[in-house]
């Protein structure tokens, strides 16, 4: 059976990642494409490189730091951030990379997800969401601009159009749990991932392994991404795995 | 010497760089005259059978590879690529493909004794092995990477090599005489999925053929 998969999450910026400091094991844990190898060692089944930079430069740098991970990696990964136009994912795909994840783009412009998996194949386009609750609309509601800017959007709708326009994956950050390490958004993923029929990545919250198995169970997440956990060492991938197949969830 | 065939749909750079890890020589080509002096071809691909096949009509490899192929140098197909070499394809509507192997490439139905599952059967799923192939010697069953919505149904029980178990038997490592097909990819299949690599190209050197 499909096993469930554990993604760690590294931000890149200007070609450096800028966490993950504390990675003793490693000679520079600022260049990704050793990260990266660290990460696939631990038993990583897809790592997710956030570009983060604000230069055109740095976004240049991007390209070579994906040359540089498919290079080195036999897993697939997948990079976003920045990605405005069927340009930018040309650029980064023909690079190496297996997915590209769009977020603000998308809510902005919903056709590029069409434009994108017409051109390479829904697997290939992933539409990340940050979602925040909204009491007033008594649901979740989607934000852009790395979480600065709500908007008009409802998360359960707009899961439903990415989908239709051809996302192969959704990518789901819960602004409320992102960064409190009190486990990840169970309700928020289970109710994506029974609105739509192709698979759902859940991201922030986690604080530990434990919180891994009720993201699987009860929360139907298809995939769990986490950054700091991992960077810092509070956990490693293969003891989140450990746990989770003594917990009875089917990981590789 | 490998040649991957470059026909305008596939994932050309992770395949050519697995092979430079492994250590094996390769060219990636469009043209029938350098892919003719290679020892074996593989044959990659993402996107959608229809364009695939067409790219291939167009550029008048699918006559070629069937040639070489009909002359006994090995193929692999990986993911798309190893879709194609079956009969045809429900994708859009119904397409022919290179008719090397017997099946054709189905949907998932996305429903299952009265459950949804999702489509595409995308992550790292366990391998079976149903028989000894000189692509699968000494290696051990384990997890390799899937992407895909279609999968091959109706293939000869002496084809399928290796399948996983995704609410039907998936065809993961299928061959039959000098061609061979993987439904996930090997480049993207860690140590697994490498060692999978390596055999081929090792049955390829084996394999002596004057085309």
């Amino acid at each position: 059976m499909l096993t469930k998969r554990i993604i760690p999450c590294l931000d890149v910026k200007e070609g450096r990642v800028v966490k993950g400091i504390q990675f003793v094991e490693l000679r520079d844990a600022g260049d990704p494409v050793e990260l990266a190898r660290a990460y696939d060692q631990q038993g990583a089944d897809e790592l997710v490189f956030l570009d983060i930079s604000a230069s055109h430069e740095g976004r240049k740098t991007m390209v070579d730091v994906v040359q540089g991970v498919a290079a080195e990696l036999a897993i697939p990964f997948t990079v976003g951030g920045g990605i405005n136009a069927l340009e930018d994912m040309k650029r980064i795909l023909r690079a190496g990379a297996d997915k590209v994840s769009l977020n603000t783009a998308a809510v902005l412009r919903p056709e590029l997800i069409r434009e994108g998996a017409e051109y390479f194949g829904t697997q290939c386009i992933v539409v990340a969401i940050d979602a925040k609750w909204d009491e007033e609309a008594g649901t979740w509601r989607v934000y852009t601009h790395g979480g600065r800017k709500p908007t008009e959007r409802l998360v359960l709708d707009w899961v439903k159009e990415a989908e239709s326009l051809g996302a192969g994956e959704i990518l789901l950050t819960s602004m409320d749990r992102d960064g409190e390490k009190s486990g990840f958004n169970v309700e928020l993923t289970k109710a994506v991932s029974e609105a739509v029929n192709i698979p759902v990545i859940a991201s922030g919250g986690a604080g530990g392994s434990e919180d891994f198995t009720e993201i699987f169970t009860d929360g139907k997440a298809d995939a769990a991404l986490a950054a700091s956990i991992f960077h810092y060492e509070e956990t490693s991938v293969k003891e989140v795995k450990a746990h989770l197949r003594n917990e009875g969830v089917n990981v590789r | 010497m490998i040649g991957i065939v470059d026909y305008g749909m596939g994932n050309l750079f992770s395949v050519s760089k697995a092979l430079e890890r492994i250590g094996v020589p390769y060219i990636i080509s469009d043209k029938k005259e350098q892919l003719e002096k290679t020892d074996g071809l593989i044959l990659p691909g993402v996107g959608a059978f229809r364009d695939a096949m067409k790219l291939l009509d167009e550029t008048n490899l699918s006559d070629f590879i069937k040639e070489q192929a009909h002359a006994g140098k090995p193929i692999l197909g990986i993911c798309l690529g190893m879709q194609l070499l079956f009969d045809e394809s429900e994708e859009n509507g119904v397409f022919s493909g290179l008719g090397l192997l017997k099946g054709k490439a189905v949907k998932f139905s996305g429903e299952s004794n009265g459950e949804r599952y999702k489509v595409p059967h995308m992550g790292w799923n366990k391998l079976k092995f149903h028989q000894d192939s000189p692509l699968t010697a000494d290696v051990e069953a384990d997890h390799v990477y899937f992407v895909h919505s279609y999968y091959v149904s109706g293939e000869e029980s002496d084809a399928l090599i290796a399948s996983s178990d995704y609410y039907e038997e998936v065809p993961a490592v299928v061959g039959k005489g000098n061609v061979f097909g993987m439904q996930f990819h090997p480049e993207k299949s860690g140590d697994l999925g490498m060692a999978l690599l390596k055999n081929y190209t090792q049955y390829v050197q084996n394999t002596e053929v004057e085309v």
